[in-house]
């Protein structure tokens, strides 16, 4: 680990002026920015402490739901209106990493959490364009069971692994951020990117800028929606895929719905053309299936992964199935 | 710059790339709390803060100046055994004993989430109050220790068993 100074911000603006600084990063509870600076691929030459500012989740006049970004996954998911009003937020947080670590991990550290590809993480012996831009992917003719199968490119096949953006993702949340130039906010669709050919960039923010909160909208059928994550063991491991979705009917008429996939891209990948196909169709196996093979149509799985393909569009066709069976 | 653990006011490292389990092994000799993947991904670093169970290879030490932290040597007292440790005992949760100190201190934290009333991903209605510690509930809760010797049989019960005694 490179030698770094560490100060505790005590409010936004002072954690704007600190993290404006060159090589500098705000750090959250640590669970993924303290390995990697061990492992030396973030090599920070200061840490802005952001933790002490807000945490707070309220519930505010208009429907929506804010949260500080220094809110603990822990507190998000044991919130009685987030888990009442969006079960699929609490089931996405619950769904991810151990007790202790929803613990320490905050949300804005979650949104910026790195891939969990092995190639990225092998330093010393795997070529990895998103760690070396440019050096070339040793995982798109290597092991790949666990990597992209949508929106990847030739320059980087790696996806991004937290379940609670997922839900984020669904649910159209809205991310708060504050730089010195003033604040402003990213619709969640558009604040990570896909890898192109410049996968070391990995969102739409700015240096310096900070994520202060996360919003949920309001969104009337919202409580009629679930979280799926299908993983190689039962608890504590990221997912291979998953899904959340929320969905209206009306007399066995799919009204609306809202489904992302987790575990497939290098974002969370929201599925338009899957709630496009699906609005006005009955809610029945079927309409299922048929808009899951649209949403998956595109899909270019490696020489591992195949497998997700029809992994996705069977978890899909649960999770709808599950609550068709819920609201009718 | 202080922390404290186990009741005592320890000075920070000025070394700020210290991690706190680092800080309690190799500064304050505290080799109970065990260093297995350093990555986060075994449990056996977990200690308490204020009560609440995290991992102390994932955090620098100086994240939790001014805080409060119980390891392993802190949940005895005065020479007594913690009933969860004599559990442990017991029932046989251990063979080579190195994720045992992780997984008392994370049963610690767990059952005190449970009486809170945070939900797991095996509770069945996030909208229901109290949970109801089920085999799939401890589980499930305490996934994020692992025991490479198997005696996951062995600490179910002892944690089972010192859960309806603390009650």
């Amino acid at each position: 680990m490179n030698s770094f100074t560490y100060a505790r911000a005590i409010d936004v603006a002072d954690a704007v002026r600190q993290g404006g600084e060159a090589n500098s990063k705000y750090l959250g509870g640590g669970t993924n920015l303290v390995d990697l600076m061990r492992e030396t691929l973030e090599r920070p030459s200061s840490l802005v402490d952001v933790t002490g500012l807000s945490s707070a989740i309220t519930e505010r006049e208009d429907g929506s739901i804010l949260i500080g970004a220094a809110a603990k996954n822990t507190a998000v998911a044991e919130h009685i209106a987030v888990r009442t009003r969006y079960p699929l937020v609490a089931r996405a947080i619950l769904a991810g990493a151990s007790g202790q670590i929803r613990n320490m991990a905050t949300v804005g550290g979650n949104l910026l959490q790195r891939t969990r590809c092995t190639y990225f993480y092998d330093e010393d012996g795997s070529r990895c364009n998103k760690r070396n831009p440019r050096q070339g992917c040793d995982a798109i003719e290597g092991f790949n069971r666990i990597h992209a199968i949508l929106g990847a490119s030739p320059a980087c096949v790696a996806t991004h692994p937290s379940d609670m953006c997922v839900a984020f993702a669904a649910l159209e949340a809205l991310v708060h951020v504050t730089s010195s130039e003033g604040v402003r906010t990213i619709a969640f669709g558009d604040l990570h990117l896909l890898p192109g050919d410049h996968p070391e960039v990995e969102t739409t923010l700015k240096p310096g800028e900070l994520i202060t909160a996360v919003e949920l909208p309001p969104l009337a059928f919202s409580q009629h929606s679930v979280y799926r994550k299908v993983r190689d063991r039962a608890s504590y491991a990221f997912a291979l895929v998953s899904v959340a979705a929320a969905m209206e009917l009306d007399n066995g008429t799919v009204r609306d719905v809202r489904l992302a996939l987790g575990g497939v891209a290098h974002k969370p990948w929201r599925a338009l053309k899957l709630e496009a196909s699906l609005k006005g169709q009955p809610a029945t196996a079927e309409s299922f299936l048929a808009a899951a093979e649209e949403e998956l149509a595109d899909a270019k799985p490696l020489a591992h992964n195949k497998f997700k393909v029809e992994l996705a569009k069977r978890t899909i066709v649960a999770v709808l199935a599950e609550l068709a069976g819920d609201i009718s | 710059m202080s922390i404290n653990i186990n009741g005592s006011s320890i000075d920070l490292p000025s070394d700020t790339r210290v991690s706190l389990l680092d800080l309690l092994r190799d500064h304050l000799d505290l080799v109970g709390t065990k260093k297995g993947c350093n990555q986060g991904a075994c449990g056996a670093c977990t200690v308490l803060v204020d009560g609440e169970r995290i991992l102390s290879c994932l955090v620098l030490a100086v994240q939790y100046e001014g805080r409060s932290v119980t390891t392993i040597e802190g949940l005895s007292t005065e020479g007594e055994l913690h009933p969860l440790q004599r559990a442990f005992i017991e029932h046989d949760g251990f063979q080579c004993g190195y994720c045992t100190p992780g997984q008392i201190c994370s049963a610690v934290g767990m059952l005190r989430e449970v009486k809170r009333g945070v939900p797991s991903n095996a509770t069945g209605n996030l909208a229901d109050g109290p949970i109801t510690l089920t085999r799939d509930e401890l589980c499930e809760r305490m996934s994020g220790n692992l025991c490479r010797c198997g005696a996951y049989n062995g600490i179910v019960d002892a944690i089972t068993e010192f859960a309806e005694t603390a009650q």
